[in-house]
């Protein structure tokens, strides 16, 4: 390192910041935070415009985070600033001159008496007097104690509330209440009324105070976690309202995988010389090698070939399955799309001229949700596509298989079996339930390469990596 | 190198404006950013990955810090397929064959006095790194880099045209200012270079190398710093044509265009209209010359529509009759 010794009080509101911005969602690693420290030392605090270019040239690395950034920045140091004054806003207007920085000593030009909040005066006395900057920078001090910054979840609200309550001593002050309420003096009561109201406002601060706190830090982690969860949900339980998310999510996995598949098409060997070739080359120079030719792998695009059962009971798992293989449009040569559920049609024209979302519609439209039958649907693609299936072709089926006890047509699939590179087979249902009732997924799994499990979104990204895997 | 200048909070504002005047001395104009940018770059002795649209002026200001500095520019075009070969060192093969050619005669006589095979090759041993050294290498950019005795400006253009194992490979230079070549060993930068990266963002860069270098996202100038940016540039130019110019880029910018006009082609655009001596724009002559701002036929015919109205705002925000 640079031998930059930080000081500790340039350090604390650093750190700090760099927790904030995480929260806000920025990833920012261990290496950036003490590039951040560094850079810190050299320019310190005082010229804020200049910090904030700073911070954002080490911490922010695409535009949106330059976006959360910014935003993040803004908040926290107007939350610095404003955390000085009284959390009550309506009469924080009265409060003269405040210094910037450091909400502790913020306070300073008038609540000089009241400072150092846990060594001095107790919540009891900071309430009877109207020093509302000690009482905020108490409650600064209180929340401080509690961790408030490791606040994550809005469940956690209550619970941070009342720690910092405790931290400030509200028990004390209720029982001096209840006290004071038990003698029944008239100027006791008139005494209790006002601590109680004052009381109230307190909490109210504090409350205040963690919903804040609870956006600054926390927003990133709820909107990960929701994310996290998303993943792992079925897909056929998705609500209405997380379908954007949802969107957004097969979107980024699929532009993950695609950025990892996509420029792998010829993959040099480096180090491994092409003796037959380096031999060809140089034949000019009688077999001297000057120009050196080292072997070349060529990786081939998958050609996916999709049939996705469109039936009511499948269809959620069907959208997102066609989402994800069209996102991945630049990883994949060739996909073909059909969609079934009592017969069979190729999508592939649709899904491509118009966006997904309304393309999805659409073939929802024209055959979706009825009652399935799969022997019928076979027969439809043997009849139609059956010979553009080569030894390339990956198919993948989606459907749970079940034929409403119609014929399976076993036999289709048998032939495709022979025609094509692999079959795979993904069925929203669980293991337990294949084979019951009308089931005909064990008939049709001897045919296949490989009979999977997959309602959820990570399930869904687990097969698709497999597949462009294999391609390799 | 690193002068702590945490308590004095002029100083800071006074060495980024040092940067601002040396770039600007170098026929840069920077906006605040870019100068806090380079500061920090230089403090950190970080690289610099700038990102932004085209034509806004990335690689010129690599070849300015350079010229400010007085620093040699070492450029190293991206593309797909690069790799060390082209970007760090290479053998001579020609030359290492050429010698062994020419010294055929002479290895008679360095293993001529030996009586057995074993002892010939131990003394071929000796000769056999000679041509494996530092006359046999071929230094390409990065090397040269860091070989550069005092210092130098290593820019590295579009990095995102090049491939992700090749961004890998440039992890060790940008964090460590070092290289290793297997059979001379490491190469330690003597002054750590001055590194920019550039990037058009056709591809996301891994976070791996985002996380090494400081991001200076540069956009399009706003209408007072674009104007001082071509006045610098087109040194004759008439101060109310520059204030129509200006205005009337900053509103095609505002279109939906395939492609937006960028600062260089606005200052293209500057020196067309000075060599026509123009002193206000008219319709017919923005008309005219509309294809030095506009590249694409189906924009220019997008622009044509609104020609009358974007000229004559143009030439009100000027105070031009």
């Amino acid at each position: 390192m640079a031998g930059a010794t930080a000081a500790p009080t340039a350090t604390e509101p650093l750190r700090r910041f760099l927790q904030v911005a995480r929260g806000a969602g920025l990833r920012v690693s261990a290496a950036e935070g003490i590039d951040a420290a560094r850079a810190v030392d050299v320019i310190g605090f005082s010229d804020r415009t200049i910090l904030k270019d700073t911070l954002g040239l080490i911490l922010a690395k695409t535009p949106d985070e330059k976006n959360l950034f910014d935003e993040a920045f803004d908040l926290y140091f107007k939350r610095d600033t404003l955390a000085a004054l009284d959390p009550e806003d309506e009469e924080s207007a009265d409060q003269g001159a405040r210094p910037p920085e450091r909400p502790p000593e913020g306070g300073a030009p008038q609540g000089g008496d009241g400072m150092g909040g846990s060594g001095g005066q107790s919540l009891g006395q900071l309430l009877e007097g109207d020093d509302r900057a000690a009482l905020a920078a108490f409650t600064e001090q209180a929340a401080r104690e509690a961790g408030l910054e490791n606040i994550r979840f809005f469940t956690q609200k209550n619970l941070y509330t009342r720690r910092i309550l405790d931290r400030m001593g509200l028990r004390a002050v209720e029982r001096d209440i209840e006290a004071m309420r038990r003698e029944a003096a008239p100027e006791g009561m008139g005494r209790a009324q006002f601590l109680e109201n004052r009381l109230a406002q307190v909490r109210d601060a504090v409350r205040d105070l963690v919903e804040r706190s609870l956006v600054l830090y926390a927003r990133g982690e709820t909107e990960r976690f929701r994310e996290e969860l998303l993943k792992s949900t079925r897909l056929s339980n998705v609500e209405r309202r997380d379908l954007d998310r949802m969107r957004i999510l097969v979107r980024q996995m699929a532009k993950k995988l695609a950025a990892r598949y996509a420029k792998t098409r010829r993959r040099r060997l480096r180090g491994v010389l092409d003796t037959r070739r380096t031999l060809r080359r140089n034949m000019g120079w009688g077999g001297v090698p000057f120009v050196t030719v080292w072997k070349q792998k060529r990786i081939e695009k998958p050609r996916v070939m999709v049939l996705c059962d469109v039936s009511g009971s499948v269809s959620a798992m069907s959208q997102f399955l066609l989402m994800f293989l069209y996102a991945l449009n630049e990883a994949l040569s060739d996909i073909r799309s059909f969609a079934f559920a009592g017969s069979l049609i190729e999508v592939s024209e649709i899904l491509e001229k118009q966006p997904v979302e309304e393309a999805i519609s659409k073939i929802m439209e024209l055959i979706g949700y009825g009652s399935s039958n799969y022997g019928n649907s076979f027969a439809d693609f043997e009849d139609g596509w059956m010979r553009h299936v080569t030894n390339k072709t990956t198919v993948l089926i989606l459907g749970d298989a079940r034929g409403n006890r119609t014929d399976p047509r076993t036999d289709v699939v048998a032939r495709l079996s022979q025609r094509s590179k692999r079959i795979i087979w993904l069925n929203p249902e669980y293991r337990s339930a294949w084979g019951t009732g009308d089931s005909d997924m064990f008939r049709y799994a001897p045919f296949c390469n490989l009979v999977t499990v997959c309602n959820t979104l990570r399930h869904l990204e687990r097969a698709i990596t497999d597949i462009l895997d294999d391609a390799a | 190198m690193n002068d702590v200048l945490t308590d004095q909070p002029q100083a800071v504002q006074d060495s980024v404006e040092e940067v601002r005047n040396g770039l600007e001395s170098a026929g840069y104009i920077p906006s605040r950013q870019i100068a806090t940018a380079v500061f920090i770059a230089r403090h950190l002795e970080k690289p610099i990955l700038v990102e932004g649209p085209a034509g806004v002026g990335k690689t010129e200001l690599a070849k300015s810090v350079a010229t400010w500095l007085d620093l040699p520019l070492i450029r190293m075009q991206c593309y797909e397929g690069l790799d060390e070969a082209k970007a760090l060192y290479e053998w001579k093969y020609g030359k290492q064959l050429l010698y062994t050619q020419i010294l055929k005669d002479k290895i008679g006589s360095v293993i001529g006095e030996t009586d057995t095979l074993g002892a010939a090759m131990n003394n071929l041993h000796a000769f056999g790194d000679m041509f494996f050294s530092h006359e046999f290498l071929e230094p390409r950019p990065l090397l040269r880099a860091l070989e550069e005795p005092g210092g130098a400006v290593l820019l590295i253009d579009e990095i995102d045209k090049s491939d992700q194992e090749f961004e890998a490979f440039l992890l060790e230079i940008l964090s460590d200012y070092q290289v290793t070549i297997p059979e001379i060993g490491t190469v330690k930068a003597r002054v750590a270079p001055i590194v920019l990266l550039t990037s058009n963002a056709t591809r996301d860069l891994g976070d791996a190398l985002k996380r090494r270098c400081l991001h200076l996202h540069i956009g399009f100038p706003d209408e007072k710093l674009e104007a001082r940016i071509i006045a610098s540039r087109v040194p004759g130019i008439d101060e109310r044509l520059l204030k129509q110019l200006v205005s009337f880029v900053q509103q095609l910018r505002g279109l939906d265009l395939k492609k937006v006009p960028s600062v260089s082609e606005a200052i293209d655009w500057a020196k067309v209209l000075v060599l026509l001596h123009t002193a206000v724009l008219d319709v017919e002559l923005v008309r005219n010359t509309l294809n030095v701002l506009l590249k694409f036929e189906a924009d220019i015919e997008a622009a044509t529509k609104g020609l009358a109205g974007l000229t004559h705002k143009a030439r009100q925000d000027a105070g031009v009759a």
